[in-house]
C-alpha cells in the first residue's frame, strides 16, 4: 500500500508543479489545484499509514494518527478557499489585461501545436 | 493579567468582524473605529514589552490544554517587539489610509484588521502547524489589499504574488510533514527538545524537512533566487499597504530567526546551525542584487522596493553572523528599517499625489506646491535609510559592522557600505530630479491631506527617536538576543521542567 501511496503522490505532484509551470492562468490553477491534492496526501500519511484503525486513542490497539486528520482538513479547507480566490484573480486578470497569460501580455508566446489545432 | 498574549490576535479579529459588517463605502465612524483600534493594539503592545522586558516568557495555553498537546502562544522578548512595531508600523498606515486610500475599493479596514490579527498571530504562536495558519491568514488578507483599488498593474503583479505564495504554502505542508513524520511533534519548544535526541538515521530527513522550511520562510523574507516578485508587488500596492507590508517580509525574517535559533539552534546536535550558512551567503548576494537595483530603478517606489531589499539582506547577513551581539544589532536594524521604509512608501504616495500624471516615476513634472516640505521629509527618509549620520541608519548599520568578526567583516563591510553608497547616489539622483527639475508655470497640485502628512511623520519620525533613544531600544535589542539565544528558558516556560518524552511516545501519553 505505501509503494501505491507514494507513486499516487508523486504522479500528482510532478503533475501539479508541470502545470504550475505553464504560462497561462488555468492550467496554473489546475497546477496549484492539483499540488494541493498531492500535499493532502502526504499530509495525511505523514503519521504512517494505519489500516482498520480508528482515530481513537484508547479504544484499540492498532490506532491512527489523529492529529495528522486533524491537520489535513485544516489544509483542505485553506486550499478550498485559496483556489477559489485563485479562479476568480485569473478571471478578473483575463478581463482586466485582455489576456489569460501569467504575464499579462496580450502577444504572447504561444505554443505552435496549440495554433495549428 | 492572564490573557494578555492572546489580546494583539483577539482585538483585530474582532475589530475586523466589527468593521466587515458593511461593505460599501467609507464613513467617519470606520475610520475612528479602525485607528482607535489601531492605537490599541499600540497600547496592548507596549504593554507586552513592558511585561517581557524583565525577562519573563508569558505562555497562553489556548483552551487550556497541556503543552505538547495543545496550541500555545508564547510571548517573549523578541515576540512581543514585533508586535509592538507591527501596531506602530499599523497606526501610520492607517493613518495614511483614512487620507483617502481606502475608500478606493471596498472593505480596506475591516481587511486591515484580519491582516494585522495574522502577523500578530504568526509573531506569537508557539506551534509550527499554527504558524502557517496564521501565515494563511496574513496572505488572504494581503491578497485582497494587494489588489485594492484594482487596476492592471496591481492584478499583474498581484496573480504573481498569489501564485508564488500559493506554491509556498504547498512547500510549508511538505515541510512540515516531513518533520511530524520524523520528529513526532508540531509544537516548537517540543520539537527543540526532540531534535537533540533525534537517531542517526533520521536526521537526513529532517534535515530535508528543516531546509524546505528555510526556502519557505526565504520566499516569504525575499532571499536572493527568491525576491523577483518583490519589487514589483510593492511598487503597485496601494501605500498604505505597501507601507505594513514592509513587515511582511518581517514575518520571514521572524519565523527565520525564532525556528533556526529555538530548534535547529546551539542544542540541536548533528542538525546545529543548520541554516547559517545559506543566510550569510544569501544575505550577502541580495544585498549585492538589491544595491544594483537600487541603481537601476526609474520609479521611486521601485526604489524604495529596492531599498527594502537592502535592508533584507542586511538582516540576513545578521542572522548569518556569529555571535549572539550581532543578533542584538540586527533586531534594532529591524526596527529602524521597517518603520522607515514604510514611512518612505508613505511619502511617495503624497508625492504622487502632487505631481498629476507623471506619478513617482523619476522624470521632469510640473511645478508643484509643498515641494519643500516634501523633500525634506523624502531626505531624512532617504539619509535613515542608506546609513548616513545622524539618523538611525548609520547608527544601526555602524552597531551592526562593529559585531562582525575579521572574517565575516571581510565581506560585511564593503558590501554594506557599498549598498550604502548606491543608496546616497541612486536618493540623491531621484531627489533633484523629482524636486528640482520641472517645467515652468505655476505651482499645481492638490491640497496635502493632514491625515496622510500625519501617518507619514508618525513613521518617519523613528529617525530621530532611534537614535535618541537608542540607550534603552539597544539594550532591549541585546538583551532580547541573549534571550533567544538560551533556548532552555523557552522551553522550560513552555512545557514546565525540560525532561523530554521519550521519542514517537507522542499520542498515548495522554
Amino acid at each position: 500500500m505505501e509503494a501505491l501511496y507514494a507513486i499516487t503522490t508523486g504522479i500528482l505532484t510532478a503533475s501539479g508543479v508541470y502545470l504550475t509551470l505553464r504560462g497561462r492562468t488555468f492550467p496554473v490553477v489546475v497546477g496549484l489545484t492539483l499540488l494541493s491534492y498531492a500535499v493532502n496526501l502526504f499530509l495525511f500519511s505523514m503519521g504512517g499509514l494505519t489500516t482498520h484503525g480508528a482515530a481513537l486513542v484508547g479504544t484499540n490497539e492498532n490506532y491512527a494518527d489523529p492529529l495528522p486528520q486533524a491537520l489535513v482538513l485544516t489544509a483542505i479547507v485553506i486550499g478550498f478557499a485559496m483556489t477559489a480566490f485563485a479562479i476568480i484573480l485569473a478571471m478578473r486578470s483575463r478581463g482586466d489585461l485582455g489576456s489569460d497569460s501569467v504575464d499579462g501580455s496580450r502577444t504572447d508566446r504561444e505554443d505552435p501545436r496549440e495554433n495549428k489545432a | 493579567m492572564q490573557h494578555l498574549p492572546i489580546f494583539p490576535v483577539l482585538l483585530p479579529l474582532v475589530v475586523a468582524i466589527i468593521l466587515l459588517r458593511k461593505r460599501e463605502g467609507v464613513d467617519p465612524v470606520r475610520r475612528t473605529i479602525s485607528i482607535t483600534a489601531t492605537a490599541l493594539l499600540v497600547a496592548v503592545g507596549f504593554w507586552l514589552v513592558s511585561q517581557v522586558a524583565g525577562g519573563d516568557t508569558l505562555v497562553y495555553r489556548l483552551g487550556n490544554w497541556q503543552a505538547p498537546y495543545g496550541i500555545v502562544l508564547v510571548a517573549d522578548r523578541l515576540s512581543a517587539m514585533m508586535v509592538l512595531l507591527t501596531a506602530l508600523l499599523a497606526l501610520g498606515s492607517v493613518i495614511h489610509a483614512s487620507g483617502g486610500e481606502d475608500n478606493q475599493g471596498s472593505n480596506f479596514h475591516g481587511l486591515f484588521h484580519l491582516q494585522l490579527m495574522g502577523i500578530n498571530g504568526a509573531f506569537l504562536t508557539g506551534d509550527l502547524f499554527n504558524l502557517f495558519v496564521f501565515f494563511e491568514v496574513l496572505l488572504l488578507a494581503s491578497y485582497a489589499l494587494l489588489m485594492h483599488g484594482g487596476g492592471k498593474a496591481r492584478v499583474q503583479s498581484g496573480l504573481h504574488y498569489v501564485v508564488l505564495n500559493l506554491a509556498g504554502s504547498s512547500l510549508f505542508l511538505i515541510a512540515l510533514g516531513v518533520l511530524y513524520g520524523t520528529i513526532g511533534t508540531l509544537n516548537m519548544a517540543d520539537m527543540a527538545e526532540r531534535v537533540s535526541q533525534l537517531p542517526a538515521d533520521r536526521q537526513g530527513l529532517v534535515r530535508a524537512g528543516a531546509l524546505l522550511l528555510l526556502v519557505v520562510f526565504g520566499l516569504k523574507a525575499a532571499i536572493l533566487p527568491l525576491y523577483f516578485w518583490l519589487p514589483r508587488a510593492y511598487s503597485s500596492a496601494p501605500a498604505p499597504i505597501a507601507a505594513l507590508f514592509s513587515i511582511m517580509t518581517k514575518v520571514g525574517i521572524y519565523a527565520i530567526f525564532r525556528v533556526f535559533t529555538l530548534i535547529f539552534g546551539e542544542q540541536a546536535g548533528g542538525l546545529a546551525h543548520l541554516a547559517q550558512p545559506w543566510l550569510w551567503w544569501g544575505g550577502l548576494a541580495t544585498l549585492v542584487m538589491a544595491t544594483l537595483g537600487v541603481l537601476s530603478a526609474r520609479d521611486l517606489r521601485m526604489q524604495i522596493s529596492y531599498f527594502m531589499l537592502i535592508s533584507i539582506g542586511t538582516l540576513l547577513c545578521g542572522l548569518g553572523m556569529e555571535g549572539t551581539a550581532s543578533r542584538g544589532a540586527m533586531l534594532f536594524y529591524m526596527l529602524h528599517t521597517s518603520l522607515i521604509n514604510g514611512g518612505l512608501f508613505l511619502l511617495t504616495d503624497m508625492i504622487a499625489d502632487q505631481r498629476g500624471k507623471v506619478g513617482t516615476r523619476i522624470v521632469r513634472s510640473r511645478k508643484f506646491k509643498y515641494a519643500t516640505l516634501l523633500s525634506a521629509l523624502y531626505m531624512i527618509g532617504a539619509v535613515s535609510s542608506a546609513g548616513l549620520p545622524p539618523l538611525s541608519g548609520a547608527l544601526a548599520k555602524a552597531w551592526l559592522m562593529s559585531t562582525a568578526t575579521l572574517s565575516e567583516g571581510l565581506w560585511l563591510w564593503p558590501l554594506l557600505l557599498l549598498s550604502g553608497l548606491a543608496g546616497v547616489i541612486a536618493a540623491s539622483r531621484a531627489g533633484s530630479t523629482v524636486f528640482w527639475r520641472h517645467n515652468n508655470g505655476d505651482p499645481g497640485g492638490e491640497r496635502l491631506s493632514r491625515s496622510k502628512l500625519a501617518g507619514t511623520v508618525v513613521l518617519l519620525s523613528a529617525a530621530p527617536l532611534l537614535v535618541i533613544l537608542a540607550g534603552p531600544i539597544g539594550g532591549y535589542t541585546q538583551a532580547t538576543a541573549e534571550q533567544i539565544t538560551d533556548t532552555v528558558q523557552y522551553r522550560s516556560a513552555v512545557l514546565g521542567n525540560v525532561t523530554s518524552v521519550t521519542p514517537g511516545a507522542s499520542v498515548d501519553a495522554d
